[in-house]
């Protein structure tokens, strides 16, 4: 694969495939972190930097380790295991150097490792057959789609905290008929295309 | 256990406290499967057979679990269960295998198995843990079925792959999108808000209007 696939395969998991309003990997902690633009982005990154790295560590294990070794079947157990160790190790890591980001991300840092978006891109790089630069390159670009989408989003919730809907859709409901006017506008990049 | 008691839980698990309408969890699995009513059941029961597996053992191994490392132990004991579930599906089920796709794997992560393990398998005994098990992911795929029920006659205007339209309507093809998705979880939960709002509402009034404390208790 050229500089140039891949360039077009991120920009690809980024806009057109994007993980949140097309693929729905990582729904929760889109509609529940989402309530404040600085949060959002910390969030984000969060999620970005653990999805870059486990796709790298999954990767090799599942190269050097589980597809050997015929154990091919054991891989969601594994890749969970390292996700889980990965996020413990980055909570201690951002408490050590970084108190600050730790202190704003608090207790949603734990739940990034049952974020579906990890696994899901884990998994997904297995399936398509990525290298190990391929599969880096699409962790960081769906790292980024989804906080792409929970900024944006975050920015759209600080907007409906003044609205004044009906009683009944006030809080999560209209949040979701707001998400899902989002997913409309990302759908319009499904009609782009690479000619 | 009682007979009274399973069918209350069993009640609370679908209706009162639906782990999608009213606790909203699993949100992935309900917005992303719920194009056609046949992924539905299959996603739901599917979770149900892990949930009701995961809290039997993870009931059973209480007190061995050391409270420091609990969360993992449950999701390696989770994602166990999904390999099996996956294994069997795969050898059985192929289609409904191959239309799940990845978010069978992605039954570990979905947050009602680990929320039921914390909350409740941890700290009940085995046989409660199972009804549990059984009524909550009865409740996922309840609302799984409702929401793909409405998603798949408006949207591509079938059920179960039969055609209903007879002519009479075009379907919506903006429903079957992941836009549609949000928009028809937003509405039903709304509608759901708009249930308890008006039994709340009853309540309120019942209350104000009895001036005896004795004859209501205070139940809020």
């Amino acid at each position: 694969m050229s500089f140039t696939d891949i360039l077009l395969m991120m920009f690809g998991a980024i806009l057109i495939e994007n993980f949140i309003f097309s693929k729905f990997y990582g729904c929760c902690p889109f509609l529940g972190v989402s309530d404040k633009p600085a949060n959002a982005l910390g969030m984000g990154m969060a999620v970005t930097f653990v999805i870059s790295l486990s796709c790298a560590v999954t990767w090799a294990v599942y190269t050097f380790l589980l597809e050997p070794f015929g154990l091919d079947y054991l891989r969601t157990i594994a890749f969970i295991l390292v996700i889980a160790a990965l996020v413990q190790f980055i909570e201690m890591f951002l408490r050590k150097f970084v108190p600050a980001l730790y202190n704003s991300l608090g207790i949603y840092l734990p739940l990034i490792t049952t974020n579906c978006a990890v696994l899901s891109s884990t998994l997904l790089i297995i399936e398509n057959n990525y290298n190990f630069i391929e599969s880096v390159c699409f962790g960081f670009a769906a790292g980024l789609g989804f906080t792409l989408a929970i900024v944006v989003f975050a920015g759209v919730r600080a907007r409906l905290e003044t609205a004044h809907p009906p009683r009944a859709f006030r809080g999560f409901p209209i949040t979701l008929v707001a998400a899902g006017l989002l997913a409309m506008a990302f759908s319009a990049f499904s009609g782009v295309s690479f000619g | 256990m009682k007979k009274d008691g399973f069918f209350s839980q069993l009640k609370r698990g679908i209706l009162d406290e639906n782990p999608v309408f009213v606790q909203l969890l699993g949100m992935c699995p309900t917005l992303a499967l719920t194009t056609l009513v046949s992924n539905a059941i299959g996603m739901g029961l599917a979770a149900t057979a892990v949930l009701v597996c995961s809290n039997l053992l993870i009931s059973l191994l209480r007190h061995i679990i050391p409270k420091q490392v609990r969360i993992a132990a449950y999701i390696v004991i989770i994602s166990g269960f999904v390999t099996a579930v996956e294994l069997i599906m795969k050898a059985y089920l192929f289609d409904l295998y191959q239309s799940l796709g990845i978010f069978l794997s992605l039954i570990v992560v979905n947050c009602i198995i680990l929320a039921r393990a914390e909350a409740y398998a941890s700290k009940n005994k085995p046989l409660p843990s199972i009804v549990d098990g059984i009524a909550t992911g009865l409740g996922f795929t309840f609302a799984l079925i409702v929401m793909a029920a409405i998603r798949e006659v408006i949207g591509s205007g079938t059920i179960l792959g039969y055609d209903i339209t007879f002519g009479v309507y075009e379907p919506a093809m903006m429903i079957a999108q992941p836009a549609g998705a949000f928009i028809t979880l937003g509405i039903i939960i709304a509608a759901v808000q708009k249930i308890k709002n008006s039994v709340e509402d009853k309540k309120r009034l019942k209350r104000l209007s009895h001036v005896e404390p004795k004859e209501r208790g205070d139940k809020e």
